[in-house]
């Protein structure tokens, strides 16, 4: 009933259309009938193959094609983010490589240089304590020389004075006398020759 | 004076006649362009296929733009429930649009600009959901013809008007392809021949008409195939998700 109705709209439909175009030339080659089983039979047989080959061949390929793509895409990206994060890790070690080793050169400049530092102080309590030495060695000498210079002193005064008055007078004199008269001298002028 | 612009839609007889009882199944040029467009489809869609680069050539993209193009299209209007017939909507958009395409070669033979081609494929859809929406929701397909929240007067009405739109889906989608194809190449062909009645003085405002609606044509084939398969997307939708 239904098939019936659509047929006799689809007619009504051309029906002005055709009279149209009839009145100048011979109508529209589509209502002529003549090849209508022709072209349904062949549209139904391209039709199909076309379908059954992009159905079953075709599209199965482009779509698997696609997602194969897809997941490549998707695996290069998760390969990609794991490879940054392990160069961010690499350079977090090197980074503490790194400070790590700026901290041991620092303890050991720290260290070497306390090192030093305590040998010099060494070395230089040692001179020190040398130089001290030396120096007390060098006073006890020249105070055993000032305590022996005024003996050696009168007895060159007396070899002197003797030899002086010898050469002068011509004739040998005690030295006992002269040593007594040199003791006297020395004694009284102790404080004007050894004056401090 | 100028041909019949009716005359490029004529179909004749390519080789010997072939008859199966009375039916006459003869092959003709209409069905020569079928199988041209078919090959041509078939050809391009396995090119396309065959090499899966990381990096695609032109073919492989043609082809799997294609693909994600009519996939997008079924996936919008009739959602996910849709995807078993994806590779009929697709065998039907490429063929359609291919068709379309070939006839706006000069001296071609457009398939689609005859009503019993776009009628047979319309009437394939129209059966074709009618039985999805049956087996999908048995009797209670015919809700479809029941909007809800509708008063009860109405509903006599509504109910008439539903019936009516649904049967006349067929003739819709038919006569849209065929008609839009027909009239633009009757008047490319009405111009064309003015530019020659016309002569070397006139001929130059219908000749440049004819080009720009070269161009108008290009689109109005690619905007048919693609109206005539989201159209069979909508029908597809309403069987496979009742909204009624």
């Amino acid at each position: 009933m239904s098939k019936k109705i659509l047929f006799q709209l689809i007619f009504f439909c051309f029906f002005f259309t055709k009279e149209i175009f009839a009145a100048e030339s011979g109508g529209m080659p589509q209502l002529n009938p003549e090849f209508w089983v022709s072209q349904i039979f062949w549209l139904t047989l391209t039709f199909s193959i076309l379908y059954v080959v992009l159905s079953r061949m075709i599209l199965p390929k482009i779509s698997s094609n696609l997602e194969l793509r897809k997941s490549q895409i998707q695996e290069n990206i998760l390969a990609a983010e794991k490879q940054r994060e392990d160069s961010e890790i690499k350079l977090k070690e090197y980074e503490n490589i790194i400070s790590k080793s700026k901290l041991n050169a620092k303890n050991i400049l720290k260290e070497t240089r306390d090192k030093t530092l305590k040998d010099i102080n060494l070395k230089r309590e040692n001179l020190e304590k040398q130089i001290d030495l030396e120096i007390s060695k060098a006073e006890n000498e020249i105070i055993t020389l000032k305590k022996t210079a005024p003996e050696k002193i009168n007895k060159i005064a007396i070899q002197t004075s003797s030899e002086i008055l010898k050469n002068l007078i011509g004739a040998e004199i005690n030295s006992s006398s002269i040593s007594a008269i040199v003791d006297d001298l020395s004694k009284k002028n102790k404080n004007k020759y050894y004056g401090n | 004076m100028a041909a019949n612009p009716m005359t490029q839609f004529e179909v004749y007889r390519i080789g010997p006649e072939i008859k199966i009882g009375t039916f006459d199944i003869s092959f003709t040029n209409a069905s020569l362009f079928m199988v041209i467009s078919s090959v041509a489809i078939l050809l391009i869609f396995n090119l396309g296929s065959k090499k899966n680069l990381m990096l695609p050539n032109k073919i492989q993209l043609l082809a799997e733009l294609s693909y994600s193009f009519v996939s997008k299209m079924i996936s919008d209007t009739a959602g996910s429930k849709a995807k078993p017939y994806f590779s009929f909507i697709f065998s039907l958009f490429m063929f359609v649009l291919f068709c379309n395409m070939f006839g706006m070669i000069p001296y071609t033979f457009t398939v689609t600009s005859h009503i019993i081609v776009t009628f047979v494929l319309a009437a394939f859809i129209f059966i074709g959901v009618t039985i999805i929406g049956f087996v999908k929701h048995g009797l209670g397909y015919l809700k479809l013809f029941v909007p809800s929240g509708v008063p009860i007067i109405l509903l006599p009405l509504i109910v008439v008007i539903e019936i009516i739109s649904y049967l006349s889906r067929p003739i819709s989608l038919s006569v849209r392809l065929f008609a839009n194809m027909m009239a633009g190449h009757t008047m490319m062909k009405v111009f064309g021949g003015f530019v020659i009645s016309l002569g070397i003085v006139g001929g130059w405002l219908p000749l440049s008409f004819s080009v720009a609606l070269t161009g108008l044509e290009i689109l109005v084939a690619f905007l048919q195939a693609y109206v005539f398969a989201i159209l069979t997307c909508i029908y597809l939708n309403d069987a496979l998700n009742l909204h009624h």
